[in-house]
């Protein structure tokens, strides 16, 4: 009987695995219209195939399971960096409760962000009303330094103007002429969440050093880390600078906003850079960005109106790291201390380890531009094959780069990027031409399920794990956590198939 | 004389409550606070109502819980039709962020005759907006024939974008019908219509209506099953943690057959025989009940609001459905009722002393704030505050029945006011949603996620109350509530 000790209640984990639910599966089927398990069978052996595959392939205008999302979605996430600052998405409400959803599934934390709540009159007369008073009260009710205003789609299509909604809504009153209230047009029809980020990034960097440019730089480098989505980067960047002595200015650090400390109080803003030293990165030497494809207008904007230099580093692997912390040094003369060199040490010391176990292992993976990047640039350090890439939200530029990567190694040889493709289409491949691992956010789970790839959770969003966000994927000690998370994986995945008693567990070996 | 101290006692909760949101709409602007005035208040018994509005445009700016007709649509009603492919017509976002959000379990083999958990979206491009969709969505529907043959309809699921630039997704729909010779319903579910989900809710039901029921009309000697004088459907429950089961194995252990579930677990298939049963049994009123009286007047077929939270409940429901069949179902219904009282009891005797005298604050969609009361009830804890984020009029006398005088009301409440009202009421427990979940975490207070049973469940029928208690037990009486605070900080 389903519930018979109390003592160990079942839940649906094991509930329905009960006979008698099991009898009420197979009797619900007389009303379904199913079609016959053969039937089931026969189309799912025929998806495996290349046939198949090549159908799959030839799709135009259907997407399944793509690996991005929409703009506002990065823009929020850029906008929550900056002290006080309350997220404002001009347009109809229903995205704000979407990406408030998403955040805080992933990173397990409130997520603050309001709407103008936008509905059919509005989408008649245009959205300037919704503003004004929207402005108004999220201004009273929840105090904020800053409102970052973006837009949906809704709001894109009636063409509303959020540069003169503004100005408007400041001499009604709405906010005090002064206040900031810096914007970015994040048409979700356009580029991914990694162009919000870009644009919301811009848009509050021009309207908080508009006019704040001396003479002298201030000696600081400026950190730009991109739609980032690992809490534990922004604290290894910033402890990797604190250890090389570097003054720098983290545009924008939401690692306190999106990893608060329980005490008992709940504070809608936490931490964030301060808008004074927003304002000052205007006359930094030099800017440094983690993620090029989420930075790309803002690094334009930076060249051209700061006239600042600007470099991206992906400081992910052993490589990767070194040429973070080399640019660090040559910008600013200080020397790598001995500390890190250690650190680098014990990180190779890891992977040279654990390399008989990824030493030509063929691996799949997919996720934003600049995250593949850096996971490719980490699987050809440690002699691992890339073979299937897949990047919903590539572009040209990103192609010609990971192909320059992938063909600077012997392991990269194998690969093929798959741009503007999505997790149906990586099914197929996966199926047709298998690999050792896959690695990607928790939608992986589901190719997973259906061809047995073991999956590393890497990415966003990773909603079925605990924690993972809080690790650092960059620096030496990050090299670290990616070499355990694959390593480890992979002899999981040998335990298990070398498991059955008196059959396989020949191999199920203590000592690996 | 004065009155008694309980009463006195109650009163005097009024009045403080009363005092509380005038205290609390201070910081709005006059215009809004005039507004939100209007959805705050407190319960008074003997009452037919909260007394207050609802389903009405939430303040800008203001921190809403709601979402959009889409999510109405496509997330609750839609989505869960197991056998059918969910077309997100629109730009990427919408479908990406609705994508396996909401536990609807079913049993399939999911990318070949079921797609409950993938998302199907036209990821519209610049280019569609300025030349229109209409092309690559009958092209989309010819390829995902071609990819995914076993589906048994289509739906296509509107985003903003879709109505603003007038697409004609009726007449792609009413073509591709003859060319696929499938069911292929348009939903007019763009996020901007209405004021929250629930238009979302009511546009899925008419499209239902519309789209499919006269195909089901048509083809009612092809579906292919005998009529018993014990059929229902069950209606408006989305089988979150596999809740319509552990529902329909009772139903169906008091002799009915449960010929359709809507929509968890559903197919298009159920939905086209459910005009053919004798009763429907509504669990979400606030989603389902525009479909269910459209079935009564055009088909006769009555329909019964049920609850199956908690035993006391349970019991009640059973009982009210059985007495619309025959003695045969009656007695059955009592035998049930009685076979299960010794699992209740164990549950309640185990954790009703760990909970006694625990207060709930709820705050949910459109069903829940008043259907689980009772539930807490049995397990001996007690309600100070509750509200919808998207209940109608009618959703706020229907609570009457489950309140108790002075509980605080809050209709669409903001994240401000639900933060200043529990910071007033100090409930025990905080029943609502994830993106209130952290926000009360970080103050100290045990949350269970309602909408979704934060990823337990199923709630419903007595196997799922066992699994409510053990949760609120493990909610409140968890020792990792005791570390919040440095040790130092507390002397």
């Amino acid at each position: 009987m389903a519930q018979n000790n109390v003592d160990n209640i079942q839940d649906h984990a094991t509930l329905f695995h009960q006979d008698e639910y099991q009898e009420l599966f197979q009797a619900k089927k007389e009303f379904e219209g199913g079609h016959s398990p053969e039937e089931v069978a026969r189309i799912a052996e025929w998806t495996k195939t290349w046939e198949y595959r090549e159908k799959n392939f030839a799709r135009e205008a259907l997407t399944v399971n793509p690996a991005k999302a929409c703009q506002p979605l990065g823009a929020i996430l850029a906008a929550v960096g900056f002290e006080g600052t309350l997220p404002f998405v001009h347009g109809s409400q229903g995205c704000v409760a979407y990406f408030r959803t998403h955040f805080t599934r992933h990173f397990k934390e409130p997520f603050s962000a309001v709407s103008s709540s936008m509905t059919e009159d509005a989408a008649v007369f245009g959205g300037l009303n919704n503003m004004i008073d929207g402005l108004a009260n999220s201004y009273n009710l929840y105090k904020p330094k800053m409102i970052a205003l973006c837009t949906t789609c809704m709001a894109e299509v009636i063409g509303d103007d959020l540069g003169a909604f503004i100005k408007t809504s400041k001499e009604k009153g709405s906010v005090p002429e002064d206040f900031p209230v810096p914007y970015a047009h994040t048409p979700s029809f356009v580029g991914s969440h990694i162009t919000g980020y870009d644009n919301m990034m811009k848009g509050i960097l021009s309207n908080l050093t508009e006019g704040k440019k001396q003479a002298t730089t201030n000696g600081k480098i400026n950190f730009i880390p991109g739609f980032e989505t690992y809490i534990g980067n922004l604290r290894e960047v910033k402890r990797l600078a604190s250890l090389m002595g570097v003054n720098y200015t983290l545009l924008a650090d939401n690692s306190d906003y999106l990893d608060s400390p329980n005490d008992g109080e709940f504070r809608m803003y936490q931490g964030g850079t301060t808008l004074e030293d927003a304002a000052d990165s205007i006359n930094a030497e030099a800017t440094i960005a983690f993620q090029a494809y989420s930075t790309t207008k803002t690094r334009e904007y930076i060249a051209a109106e700061w006239k600042q230099k600007t470099f991206v580093c992906r400081p992910v692997g052993i490589r990767g790291t070194d040429e973070f912390l080399m640019k660090l040094s040559e910008l600013t003369g200080q020397p790598i201390p001995k500390e890190l060199e250690d650190e680098r040490g014990r990180a190779v010391d890891a992977f040279t380890d654990s390399q008989a176990w990824l030493h030509g292992k063929r691996v799949a993976l997919y996720g934003d531009p600049d995250l593949v990047i850096g996971l490719v640039q980490f699987l050809l350090e440690v002699g691992a094959e890339p073979v299937h890439i897949v990047v919903t939200n590539s572009n040209e530029i990103f192609e010609q780069e990971l192909q320059a990567i992938l063909d600077a190694s012997p392991f990269g040889s194998t690969a093929k990027i798959w741009g503007g493709r999505d997790l149906w289409h990586m099914r197929s491949l996966l199926f047709t031409e298998p690999v050792d691992l896959l690695i990607g956010n928790s939608y992986g789970k589901y190719l997973w399920r259906d061809t047995h790839t073991p999956l590393v959770r890497i990415g966003y969003p990773i909603f079925d794990r605990h924690h993972l966000h809080r690790y650092a994927t960059f620096g030496y000690q990050g090299a670290i956590n990616l070499l355990n998370w694959i390593v480890n994986t992979l002899l999981d995945e040998l335990d298990r198939n070398t498991i059955v008693p008196a059959k396989t567990d020949i191999s199920y070996d203590l000592i690996r | 004389m004065t009155p008694p101290e309980d009463t006195l006692e109650q009163t005097t909760t009024t009045v403080d409550k009363k005092a509380l949101i005038k205290e609390v709409l201070e910081v709005y602007p006059d215009k809004a606070k005039k507004k939100r005035e209007k959805h705050l208040n407190v319960y008074e018994e003997g009452k037919s109502d909260c007394g207050v509005k609802s389903n009405i445009k939430s303040v800008p700016g203001s921190m809403t819980t709601r979402g959009c007709a889409y999510a109405g649509s496509k997330g609750v009603v839609w989505g869960p039709i197991k056998d059918m492919i969910h077309i997100s017509h629109g730009p990427v976002g919408c479908g990406y962020y609705s994508w396996s959000g909401r536990r609807n379990y079913y049993i399939g083999t999911t990318g070949i005759d079921t797609f409950g958990t993938m998302q199907f979206t036209s990821d519209f491009q610049e280019r569609d907006i300025v030349f229109g969709g209409d092309k690559k969505l009958a092209k989309l529907i010819a390829e995902l024939e071609e990819l995914f043959p076993l589906n048994r309809g289509i739906s296509i699921q509107s985003e903003c974008p879709i109505g603003l630039i007038g697409d004609d997704i009726e007449a792609v729909a009413k073509k591709a019908t003859k060319e696929i010779g499938k069911t292929v319903v348009p939903v007019r579910c763009e996020g901007f219509r209405g004021v929250s989900q629930s238009l979302g809710h009511h546009i899925a039901n008419d499209s239902i209506r519309d789209w499919v029921f006269p195909q089901a009309d048509k083809k009612k000697k092809e579906l292919g099953i005998e009529g018993s004088p014990y059929d229902v459907a069950i209606i408006g429950d989305y089988n979150i943690g596999g809740d319509a089961w552990s529902s329909r194995i009772l139903l169906e252990e008091i002799g009915l057959r449960v010929v359709a579930q809507w929509s968890g677990d559903g197919t298009l298939n159920e939905m086209m025989l459910t005009p053919t049963v004798k009763l429907n049994l509504v669990h979400c009123y606030r989603s389902m009940n525009y479909i269910s009286r459209h079935m009564e007047e055009a088909y006769g077929i009555p329909w019964l609001e049920y609850n199956f939270f908690g035993p006391t409940k349970i019991a009640e429901s059973l009982r009210e459905i059985a007495s619309r069949f025959d003695e045969t179902i009656q007695q059955k219904a009592e035998a049930v009722i009685a076979k299960y009282q010794a699992q209740c009891d164990a549950v309640i005797e185990k954790y009703r002393p760990r909970l006694e005298g625990k207060t709930v604050a709820l705050m949910v969609g459109g069903l829940r704030p008043r259907h689980v009361v009772p539930a807490f009830h049995d397990l001996g804890m007690k309600l100070v505050s509750t509200g919808y984020e998207f209940g109608h009029n009618d959703d706020y006398k229907r609570t009457t029945h489950y309140i108790e005088n002075g509980t605080l009301i809050y209709d669409d409440v903001s994240a401000y006011e639900f933060e200043q009202f529990v910071k007033e009421l100090k409930p025990d427990l905080i029943a609502s949603g994830i993106k209130e979940k952290y926000v009360f975490q970080k103050m100290a207070l045990p949350f269970r996620q309602m909408h979704s049973w934060d990823y337990s469940g199923p709630y419903h029928g007595y196997d799922g109350f066992a699994i409510f208690a053990r949760d609120m037990d493990l909610a409140l009486n968890s020792p990792t509530w005791s570390l919040i605070g440095a040790p130092w900080k507390k002397s």
